[in-house]
C-alpha cells in the first residue's frame, strides 16, 4: 500500500474566546499560511482539502462554506467535508491519497465554541427522542459515568485529581496552552465539585480553536519533509448508538481500533489522547492497552484546551511534530460523540513500515 | 480596525418526529403509563427498546414489561436547574436500573441531596397528562412512598402536569392503559440554540457602513474584484481583503426572479422580483426587491437605484433600503455585466 505521512502541522492559538466569526476563517487563514510557508508549497500545491465542523456550534447551516473562503477555491478545488472532529476529514483525506488519485492534501478542522452554550450544544448530540429531550449536557453524562466508575472502584476521586494535576504540570512546557499550573492532587481535591462528582479541573474548559494538517503520499512526502511521520495504522470505529446500551466503563471501539492501529506492537514513545474528562483518560488508557511507562498527553491534552472539531486532528498533529523531531512510534486518538461513541486511533512512525 | 459587531442569534426548531414501531410502543407504553424493554439476542433486556440488536442488527420486537421500581447505578446532582430540564428544582441526573432489565435508563430524580446514594430504590411519577414523551415522569424514591401519607388533601389535586410537581402525589398512572387508544406515532422535540453572533471585521465595516447610510465593499487592492458583503479573504486565492472601497446606490439587475409563491413571514404580496443587482463599482451583486415597476416589466440589464428608508429608521442592516426602483435609464449593455452573472 501507498506510504503516507504527515509532513505539516499548524493549529490556532487555544483560547477562551475569539472575537472572530463562527466560520474560523479568522483562525484558519493564519494556519494555513504557516503550513505553506513551513513546506515551501502554495495552494495550487494541495490535491485534496478536507475539513471537520459543526453547523450547531456555529449556529447557522451549511457554515463550513465559509471556511473555504479562507482556501481560495477559485479555480475549483476537489473538497470535502465532515460533519465531525476533523481527525475524520484526516481519514477521508488518507483514503483519497490511498488512491492514488492525489499526492498531497490539506485536512483542518475549526470550532468556535465560545459562541454558544457548548456543554449544552453537545448534549444535543445525544438521541433526539428520548434522551435530549431531558436537557442533558455533556457534562452530565461525564458525571454520571465518573460516578459509575467510582462505585465500581475503578478509580478514586484522588485519581481523577492525579491525572489533571499531571496535565496541568505538562501544560507548563506548552506555549499555547489555555491551562497550566504548578500543582498536586491534594490541592486540586480541596476545589470545589461542579458536575457532581467532578471539579473543574476534571472537566475540559471551552476553547476557540482550529487546526491543519498537510498528508502526503512517497516521494512527494520525502521532498516536503526531512522526516515525514509516516501513518503506520489508522483505524475508527464506533460503538452503539443506544446509550445506556453501552457498557460506560468500557470503550469497546477504542479498542478495536487500537489493535487495528497498532498492529499487535505495543511500543511507543508516547500517546496523545483526545479524553476531555479526566475519568476517561483512565478508562481510554485501560481500552487502547497503553503500558504504565507510555507518556500520555506530554503536551497537558484536552483538560488544559479542548478546541471543538480540531481537538482530534491535533492529537494527530502533535504526534506527528514529536515524529518530526525524532521520536520513533507515537500513537494518537481522537475521540468523539455522547462519551467518546466514535474512536479514531492513528500510529505515526519515523520510518514507513 | 473597530471591534466587529455580535448579536444573539436565537434559534428554535420544533422538529416532528415519527416513531417507528420500537420506539412507538416505547412511547406508547409511557402515555399509558408503563415502562418497556426489549429482549435481544444474547438474552438482555435493554430499556428503551433498541430498534436493532446493538450487537447483531437484528430488527428487536420482543418487547418486555419492566419495572416499575429500579435502582439508581449512578448520579449526579443537578444544583440549578436549566429551562431546558423536566424539573424546575434541584434534581439529580440517575441511571435507573428497572426491575426486569439488565442496562439502565437514562433519567431524572427528585429527591433530596442527601439520601442520594448508589442503590437507591427509585420508583416513577407520572404526569397526569401524558403524550408519550420521555418526560412523561420522573423518579422518586421508593422509601418516600412508604413513610408518606396516602393522599394529602382530595379536595385540591395538583393542578399542574408536572411529573414531580408534588411529592405527595400517588405514584400509579392517573390513566389506566387504554387498548382503544391509538398508538403514539409522533412526537414533538424541540431543539433551541443560543448563539453570539460575530460579523467578521470586514462585515463589521459593511454593517456600520449601511447604518451611515453607506455601502461599503472591499478588496485586495486596486484592480482586484470588489466584494460587498466584504468577504475575510479573496475567495480565488484566500488573500485578506483589507482595502475598503465604497460603492454607488445605483446598478443593473443582472438576473431576477419572480415571485408568486405566498410564504410564512411574506412582507410583499405576490407577484413581486426579487433580483441580483450589481452595485456601480462593485464586482458582485447583491440581491434585493425590484419595486415601483410592474413585475413582467423588470429585465436583465435594467438600470436601478436604491430607495432608502427614512435616516431615522436606519440600523446596521441592508433593510436600510427598502427596495430598488427603475432609474429610467437605458438598460446596461449585456457586456457590461456578462461576467457578473
Amino acid at each position: 500500500m501507498t506510504d503516507i505521512a504527515v509532513v505539516g502541522f499548524a493549529h490556532a492559538p487555544h483560547t477562551p474566546a475569539t472575537d472572530g466569526t463562527t466560520n474560523g476563517v479568522e483562525m484558519l487563514v493564519p494556519c494555513f499560511q504557516d503550513l505553506y510557508a513551513g513546506l515551501g508549497i502554495t495552494k495550487s500545491d494541495i490535491g485534496f482539502w478536507c475539513s471537520g465542523s459543526s453547523d450547531y456550534l456555529a449556529g447557522r447551516a451549511f457554515s463550513f462554506i465559509a471556511a473555504i473562503d479562507a482556501i481560495g477555491a477559485v479555480p475549483p478545488i476537489n473538497e470535502s467535508h465532515v460533519e465531525m472532529d476533523a481527525a475524520w476529514a484526516l481519514y477521508e483525506a488518507w483514503v483519497k491519497l490511498v488512491t492514488g488519485e492525489v499526492d498531497t492534501a490539506l485536512v483542518y478542522g475549526f470550532g468556535k465554541a465560545s459562541a454558544g452554550r457548548l456543554d449544552r450544544t453537545l448534549g444535543l448530540q445525544t438521541d433526539p427522542y428520548l434522551v435530549a429531550p431531558l436537557g442533558v449536557a455533556d457534562s452530565n453524562l461525564a458525571a454520571l459515568q465518573a460516578r459509575l466508575g467510582l462505585a465500581a472502584g475503578r478509580w478514586t476521586e484522588r485519581d481523577l485529581a492525579e491525572v489533571a494535576a499531571r496535565a496541568r504540570r505538562a501544560a507548563l512546557a506548552t506555549p499555547d496552552a489555555q491551562i497550566a499550573e504548578d500543582v498536586d492532587a491534594e490541592e486540586l481535591l480541596t476545589r470545589p465539585v461542579v458536575a457532581d462528582p467532578l471539579r473543574e479541573h476534571d472537566c475540559p474548559p471551552i476553547t476557540d480553536g482550529a487546526a491543519a494538517i498537510v498528508l502526503a503520499a512517497g516521494d512527494r512526502a520525502r521532498e516536503l519533509c526531512d522526516r515525514p511521520a509516516w501513518i503506520t495504522g489508522i483505524e475508527h470505529r464506533i460503538d452503539s448508538a443506544h446509550l445506556t446500551g453501552r457498557d460506560w466503563l468500557a470503550m469497546p471501539s477504542l479498542t478495536t481500533a487500537a489493535e487495528r492501529a497498532l498492529g499487535g506492537d505495543p511500543t511507543l514513545d508516547a500517546a496523545y489522547l483526545h479524553t476531555p474528562y479526566s475519568h476517561q483518560e483512565l478508562l481510554a488508557r485501560a481500552a487502547i492497552g497503553l503500558a504504565e511507562d507510555v507518556p500520555v498527553n506530554p503536551d497537558g491534552g484536552p483538560l488544559t484546551g479542548n478546541p471543538m472539531f480540531s481537538g482530534g486532528l491535533e492529537r494527530i498533529g502533535r504526534a506527528a511534530r514529536r515524529v518530526f523531531d525524532g521520536a520513533e512510534r507515537v500513537l494518537a486518538h481522537a475521540g468523539q460523540g455522547p462519551l467518546l461513541q466514535q474512536n479514531l486511533v492513528a500510529v505515526l512512525e519515523g520510518s514507513p513500515r | 480596525m473597530n471591534q466587529p459587531l455580535t448579536a444573539p442569534l436565537d434559534l428554535f426548531f420544533d422538529y416532528q418526529r415519527s416513531t417507528g414501531p420500537t420506539i412507538g410502543a416505547f412511547v406508547t407504553g409511557l402515555r399509558d403509563g408503563r415502562l418497556l424493554g426489549a429482549r435481544i439476542g444474547d438474552g438482555r433486556v435493554l430499556v428503551p427498546p433498541p430498534e436493532y440488536d446493538p450487537a447483531t442488527g437484528v430488527p428487536i420486537d420482543d418487547f418486555v414489561e419492566v419495572g416499575p421500581a429500579g435502582t439508581v447505578l449512578s448520579y449526579s446532582w443537578q444544583d440549578e436547574p436549566q429551562p431546558e430540564h423536566p424539573l424546575d428544582t434541584p434534581f439529580a441526573w440517575a441511571l435507573v436500573q428497572l426491575d426486569g432489565a439488565d442496562t439502565p435508563l437514562l433519567h431524572v430524580l427528585q429527591g433530596d441531596r442527601d439520601e442520594l446514594e448508589v442503590g437507591l430504590r427509585v420508583v416513577p411519577r407520572w404526569a397526569d397528562e401524558r403524550a408519550g414523551r420521555i418526560t412523561d415522569l420522573v423518579f422518586v424514591p421508593e422509601r418516600r412512598l412508604s413513610s408518606s401519607k396516602p393522599s394529602s388533601d382530595p379536595e385540591h389535586p395538583s393542578s399542574t402536569s408536572q411529573p414531580g410537581s408534588d411529592p405527595e402525589r400517588p405514584l400509579s398512572p392517573s390513566t389506566p392503559s387504554s387498548a382503544e387508544a391509538e398508538p403514539v406515532s409522533l412526537i414533538n422535540t424541540p431543539i433551541a440554540l443560543s448563539i453570539e453572533h460575530s460579523a467578521s471585521a470586514q462585515e463589521s465595516e459593511y454593517l456600520r457602513g449601511l447604518a451611515r447610510g453607506e455601502l461599503i465593499g472591499a478588496r485586495v487592492g486596486p484592480g482586484s474584484p470588489v466584494y460587498i458583503p466584504p468577504r475575510g479573504a479573496s475567495p480565488t486565492d484566500g488573500v485578506p481583503t483589507e482595502e475598503f472601497v465604497q460603492v454607488a446606490d445605483t446598478g443593473t439587475v443582472t438576473t431576477f426572479c419572480i415571485v408568486n409563491v405566498p410564504f410564512l413571514g411574506q412582507q410583499i404580496t405576490p407577484p413581486y422580483v426579487s433580483a441580483y443587482v450589481l452595485l456601480d463599482g462593485a464586482d458582485i451583486a447583491i440581491q434585493h426587491l425590484i419595486l415601483e415597476c410592474p413585475a413582467d416589466e423588470v429585465r436583465m440589464g435594467m438600470r436601478v437605484q436604491a430607495k432608502w428608508r427614512p435616516e431615522s429608521e436606519w440600523g446596521h442592516t441592508l433593510r436600510n433600503i427598502e427596495y430598488f426602483r427603475p432609474t429610467g435609464e437605458p438598460d446596461a449593455d449585456y457586456e457590461t455585466y456578462r461576467h457578473h452573472l
